[in-house]
């Protein structure tokens, strides 16, 4: 991938084929320049022996191919930066209540395979057109600006009768977004 | 949230309201991106972008949908569209890119003429 925001963009595919009604993004970079990529759902959860398959380029749930890799590039990319991939995840059957995956990554910025983030902004206009009903809440930190979506209150303002897809309201997404991250760099 | 964002969200929401009812039922053209690591990979995220821009530039919103799907199973084509439309043959456009995705928009689904030289049967 060209951009970690095109592994946040197909990561998050899967907690939406995991069943989420919430998944929470966020990249925060810390004063060391430590990237924290973390992508939190409320979906079904996988089973411990699931969660040491995923990191296998041969494991796969799609039925067109036998590979999957999703993870797997994720995980070269965290880990060529000098970091690595955390999966912490619960079935419904292991916590009826809390049950979801936590995929967390870390990367620093400082190295020379550093994969920059790219563009966040079309990644959630991407994330929020393909499945409008699910909620998102999108944080990206770093010490020079501090970005912020919550589709929650999108969705409290549209009501029930405009679509978070709708063409329109993906240009108003994106233009909030791109506002926020431009005001915060001057 | 900003003050004046969440105004110009609300007018936006009064002015869609009355055409969101009338979308239902109309004549439909479905545009399906194939959005699984392959087509991500292969450039699918910016071909998605220019199609729910130029759809709504155009103002196609009313009869055209623009959505989202798996592994195509061509993964070798992409980033691969499909385009969907009663009484009609399916169209798949291969190897595609924001240009071409404005050039689709723009001949197929506001003029009707499939663009041959992005299709799968001339990318063989």
């Amino acid at each position: 991938m060209k951009e970690l925001s095109l592994n946040v963009l197909d990561i998050t595919q899967n907690s939406i084929t995991a069943g989420a009604k919430h998944i929470e993004i966020s990249l925060i970079e810390n004063e060391e320049g430590i990237l924290t990529l973390s992508i939190a759902d409320d979906g079904c959860g996988m089973s411990q022996e699931t969660v040491r398959r995923v990191i296998d380029p041969f494991y796969t749930t799609r039925t067109t191919r036998k590979v999957g890799m999703g993870i797997p590039l994720l995980k070269l990319a965290a880990e060529q930066a000098g970091g690595e991939v955390k999966i912490v995840s619960k079935t419904v059957e292991d916590d009826p209540d809390g049950h979801g995956t936590v995929i967390s990554a870390t990367f620093d910025t400082g190295s020379i395979d550093f994969t920059p983030v790219g563009d966040m902004v079309s990644t959630m206009c991407t994330i929020i057109q393909g499945h409008p009903e699910v909620d998102y809440l999108f944080v990206h930190k770093t010490a020079s600006f501090d970005v912020s979506l919550d589709t929650a209150e999108l969705r409290a303002v549209l009501g029930e009768d405009v679509p978070l897809s709708d063409f329109a309201v993906i240009g108003w997404i994106s233009d909030y977004l791109q506002q926020q991250y431009q005001n915060e760099n001057q | 949230m900003k003050a004046m964002s969440i105004a110009e969200l609300t007018a936006l929401r009064d002015k869609m309201k009355d055409r969101v009812a009338m979308r239902e039922g109309s004549g439909q053209i479905r545009v399906v991106v194939g959005m699984a690591t392959c087509g991500i990979a292969a450039g699918a995220r910016p071909v998605l972008s220019a199609f729910v821009e130029k759809v709504g530039e155009a103002g196609l919103g009313d009869r055209v949908i623009v959505s989202q799907t798996g592994c195509i199973g061509i993964c070798q084509y992409e980033p691969v569209v499909e385009i969907f439309e009663d009484g009609k043959e399916k169209v798949t456009y291969v190897k595609m890119d924001a240009a071409k995705a404005a050039e689709v928009v723009e001949k197929h689904l506001k003029g009707g003429v499939v663009v041959d030289a992005y299709t799968i049967g001339q990318n063989k």
